[in-house]
């Protein structure tokens, strides 16, 4: 083992990526080798550090000092400055953001932030099974095959509190107990990451900076249900995320830890990916179980849930990403540590993905319950240029739209509905007051009309009716009986579509129309759009 | 670069050979739906013909897989592919204006294909990089934090 002064992490995750920081991860390695410093310093690409908007990003170890913006040229600087001369080069930290030196454990980036989900993103090499280990990985599933019994794993699970976090909010354990007690000769554990709820990018983020928390997150539930297989479900999309859980799978079956006899329990499991073709609608689960299965993505009625009746008709637990990464601390540490973070109701953190206009783009992780002001202006910094701020939509296109009266709601899976919106995956679209309300939500119904399978008439019509109602309003052609028909159309649809796709377009249409009515009413009835966005 | 699609014909060995890299299976349609078009640049006719009396289905079921998923292409299209995001997130950080910019730099409108065969314009759904918005994918590659004045320096990459 070797050891070092100073770390350099660069990262590794897509937006960072396309700024070019496997250029900087390429000069930083050069350049500590032209300066002789390599047996004293290491480089590490990483996996998504946070700041999404501020990439390439880099953070050097053991100060803590976040650089933004770093490229190719700034590397000798920081070399000879900061890891040589123990100097810190100003210019390339938090800008605006601090006055001083921005570090990455500082309020701005994780003093709020609860990291569960994202231990490992930003801090390992993901493309190293060791370096995982060393954080722990793995002991949980050995915990799991060595000293408790399926039924205390679920049990376990249960006790936690732990929620899907795809957006559905049921129970895990229960789900797992389902599977559990379902007859049957085979069963399946299915990961979705078909991550394409506009706004999200959390689980793209996982995938790519921790692949190894979610097999072994597959391999615990595999083992509490009996289920001996796995496949993962990644979004055609996402190219980085499919050839890192591609490395790590190979891994995790050159170490034994995944195959046959892990850990000579008896117990084996195996993990598969099966890469999407683009089609949000997948993201039900039904439906990506068809899409699995060789077929058109079209969820299937329900009941029999998947979980007695789901892929090739087996008993199959279908989690998503940000779950299935939870399990192994909660195993780890117990149920009750897990719910020291987070609500009464809604144990544990939640990951979101800021987007929009706010100052802080990117991924952070805080403790369920947070609220909206707390995330926007302590973690976010507020809203670019010194703008109003006039709505945020909670839980991505398919949830609601809150005004700035509700910015001290808790955010969490039970709270949120009661205001008409949803938590959702997490997604956080901030939106300053020069948007327009009609222009945005022909925006969110545009996007509904193209992803409706087409497999139910209330939201293949419905989809299409609202966009055209809204379209007609924003050109300013409406009526004033239009909103009342929209909400109308809207409540037919969330009572009668025949999955999560359906019934949820209609939410942040009908939010709008609970909390900015009047700008739909200025457009109808004075031919006035308020922001000038609209051709009315 | 490499070129996103060839639009060259496939001949019925090469399909022959990637059904049976996965065994024939039903099941591995959209595996071998993305293998055939890697391959060929898009999905015609024959190919899903011969795909479909491989695995001894009718074309119906494989015509309506192939058309059901966005990634997959029955007609032709362009060697470039551009898939430009306008999805919330995008929409509010100005994705219009930069939509616009690649109409007029490109000369044709969103769904088109340029008259040389070189690129082929068309929307996308969420690409999941948010944090950039806006965001587009040429081929493979994702370009995020897009303003209109970039758009001629990025195709001229491609051109």
């Amino acid at each position: 083992m070797e050891f070092y002064r100073s770390h350099v992490l660069v990262c590794g995750g897509t937006p960072c990526v396309l700024e070019g920081c496997k250029g900087v991860r390429d000069a930083l390695i050069a350049e500590v080798k032209r300066r002789g410093l390599d047996r004293e310093v290491k480089v590490v690409e990483t996996g998504c550090l946070g700041p999404c908007d501020l990439g390439p990003v880099i953070v050097v170890y053991p100060e803590g000092t976040l650089y933004q913006k770093v490229h190719v040229p700034d590397v000798p600087e920081i070399v000879e400055e900061h890891l040589l001369k123990g100097r810190v080069v100003t210019r390339l930290v938090g800008e605006g953001l601090q006055a001083g030196v921005v570090k990455y454990e500082e309020p701005t980036y994780l003093g709020v932030q609860e990291r569960i989900v994202l231990r490992n993103c930003g801090v390992i090499d993901p493309e190293s099974i060791e370096e995982y280990i060393a954080r722990d990985g793995y002991r949980a599933l050995a915990k799991c095959l060595t000293e408790m019994k399926p039924e205390e794993v679920i049990d376990a699970v249960k006790k936690s509190g732990l929620v899907g976090r795809g957006g559905a909010a049921f129970p895990t354990g229960l789900k797992w107990n389902f599977t559990a007690r379902a007859d049957a000769d085979q069963k399946y554990i299915l990961c979705n990451a078909d991550e394409g709820e506009p706004g999200t990018f959390k689980d793209r983020l996982i995938l790519e900076g921790d692949p190894h928390s979610i097999l072994e997150g597959m391999a615990v539930a595999g083992y509490a249900v009996g289920a001996d297989k796995g496949f993962i479900y990644v979004r055609g999309e996402y190219g980085l995320s499919i050839e890192r859980l591609g490395k790590a799978i190979e891994q995790a079956k050159a170490l034994g830890l995944l195959g046959p006899d892990i850990f000579g329990s008896g117990f084996s499991f195996d993990v598969e990916i099966r890469k999407g073709a683009g089609a949000y609608v997948c993201g039900e689960e039904t439906a990506l179980i068809e899409s699995i299965e060789g077929n058109r993505g079209e969820p299937r009625i329900k009941p029999p849930y998947p979980g007695t009746e789901g892929l090739f008709g087996k008993p199959t637990v279908v989690n998503n990403v940000e779950t299935i990464v939870n399990v192994p601390p909660i195993l780890l540490n117990g149920p009750d540590w897990f719910r020291r973070f987070g609500t009464e109701r809604c144990p544990g953190t939640k990951v979101f993905t800021l987007t929009g206009d706010i100052n802080n783009k990117g991924l952070i992780e805080v403790p369920m319950g947070i609220t909206l002001r707390r995330v926007i202006y302590e973690i976010g910094g507020g809203i670019p240029g010194g703008r109003g701020f006039k709505m945020a939509q909670t839980g991505g296109t398919s949830g609601g739209c809150l005004p700035k009266e509700l910015l001290d709601v808790p955010m969490d899976y039970f709270t949120l509905p009661e205001h008409g919106s949803a938590l959702g995956s997490g997604a956080l679209l901030i939106m300053d007051d020069t948007h327009c309300i009609v222009d945005i939500a022909e925006c969110f119904m545009r996007f509904f009309e193209h992803e409706s399978c087409g497999k139910c008439t209330p939201c293949r019509e419905g989809t299409a009716r609202m966009r055209g109602i809204v379209g007609k309003i924003a050109r300013g052609e409406g009526k004033p009986e239009d909103l009342d028909l929209l909400d109308e159309l809207g409540s037919a649809m969330q009572v009668s579509s025949l999955c999560g796709l359906g019934q949820a377009a209609p939410v942040p249409i009908k939010t709008m129309l609970r909390y900015f009515r009047d700008e739909f009413e200025s457009h109808i009835n004075d031919r006035l759009c308020p922001t000038g966005t609209c051709g009315t | 670069m490499e070129p996103a699609a060839r639009n060259a014909g496939i001949c019925p060995a090469k399909i022959g050979e990637i059904l049976q890299k996965y065994s024939r299976r039903k099941d591995a349609l959209v595996a071998i739906l993305h293998d055939v078009q890697k391959e060929a640049g898009y999905l015609s006719e024959e190919a899903l013909t011969e795909i479909a009396s491989g695995l001894d289905v009718p074309v119906s079921r494989v015509y309506g897989v192939a058309t059901f998923y966005t990634l997959f292409a029955t007609k032709p299209k362009g060697e470039h592919i551009i898939r430009v995001c306008q999805d919330a997130p995008c929409h509010v950080l100005g994705a219009k204006a930069v939509i616009e910019a690649l109409e007029k730099e490109l000369g044709i409108p969103m769904g088109g294909t340029t008259s040389d065969g070189k690129f082929t314009l068309e929307y996308t759904s969420c690409l999941g990089v948010c944090g950039v918005a806006p965001a587009m994918m040429i081929n493979e590659a994702v370009y995020g934090n897009l303003t209109p004045e970039r758009i001629p320096l990025i195709l001229k990459e491609y051109k």
